[in-house]
């Protein structure tokens, strides 16, 4: 056994293991049990990056195939889930570059404007509500996904990683193939834009 | 001008302040025009909110993956055996 008895009864170490024992021998059940435990997670993800549920699903379909190709090389060094995760991540960003491309567009003009002794040029009014008391609020959701899509595809992408998905600067960097300096940029301009554009809801 | 900085110059490094990378003498002198600049609070605030209110869509649940999409997925790992 490669993990001690203490650990297989009923842990989730133990479960996730004699699974991908399961798998690695090419057991048919194993395989919907793994699509059944991961498959909601994993569709999240999707739809973050995709409206259109067609390519949600497709990505996800690319990313379990990934998956079951690179598990005998899953050694357990890091969580399952989070191995998943960065597969899916990866699945939806070659999705999206093999996609038609939206037309860039620009985002100065959801920038800060200021005048020349350093004042910004036109202050908003102060959001009605404060973050925190968005969380919970399903429109607030949904109203902050369809301003994040409109945003210019480089920053979204870059805030989708980074605040939504989690993916540290280095990770970022590498999985969009520019420097670590570049996505600190647009990740601070897409929050600005964002903020811009959700200002002007919230403060309607 | 608010002491030393900037509004320009403090929105343009606001974000390392909200990651808490900033050098101590540049957050002195942020801290210093805050505790001037009520127009800089609120965007100070409303910047993290917005950071807030993405980590708030990675909570929302997708609901369990359809049938029929799981079993597309098993028949092609079945194609490619």
């Amino acid at each position: 056994m490669e993990h001690p008895a203490s650990q297989s009864a009923g842990t989730g170490f133990g479960a996730e293991g004699a699974l991908l024992a399961r798998l690695r021998a090419g057991e048919d059940a194993a395989y919907a049990e793994f699509v059944g435990a991961h498959g909601e997670a994993l569709l999240a993800v999707a739809r973050r990056f995709f409206r259109n549920e067609d390519d949600a699903r497709d990505a996800l379909q690319d990313a379990f195939l990934a998956a079951f190709r690179a598990l005998p090389k899953f050694e357990g060094g890091s969580k399952l889930s989070t191995w998943l995760h960065r597969i899916v991540v990866n699945a939806c960003l070659m999705k999206l570059r093999s996609g038609r491309r939206r037309p860039e567009t620009s985002i100065d003009s959801l920038l800060p404007t200021f005048l020349p002794d350093g004042h910004r040029t036109a202050i908003g009014g102060a959001w009605e509500k404060s973050g925190q008391d968005h969380l919970a609020d399903n429109e607030a959701r949904e109203l902050v996904r369809a301003m994040l899509d409109r945003l210019p595809e480089d920053f979204r992408i870059v805030l989708l990683l980074r605040d939504i998905e989690e993916l540290d600067t280095a990770a970022t960097a590498a999985a969009l193939e520019i420097s670590e300096a570049a996505v600190k940029t647009r990740l601070h301009r897409a929050r600005q834009a964002l903020r811009t554009l959700l200002e002007r809801e919230f403060t309607r | 001008m608010i002491h030393g900085m900037t509004c320009k110059e403090l929105i343009d490094v606001l974000d390392g302040y909200v990651e808490g990378t900033m050098p101590p003498a540049q957050r002195r002198e942020f801290d210093a025009h805050l505790a001037e600049c009520r127009p800089c609070v609120a965007y100070l605030k409303s910047y993290r909110d917005t950071v807030a209110l993405c980590g708030s869509l990675r909570r929302a649940g997708a609901g369990p993956v359809p049938p029929e999409l799981i079993e597309a997925i098993l028949k092609l790992r079945r194609a490619e055996d």
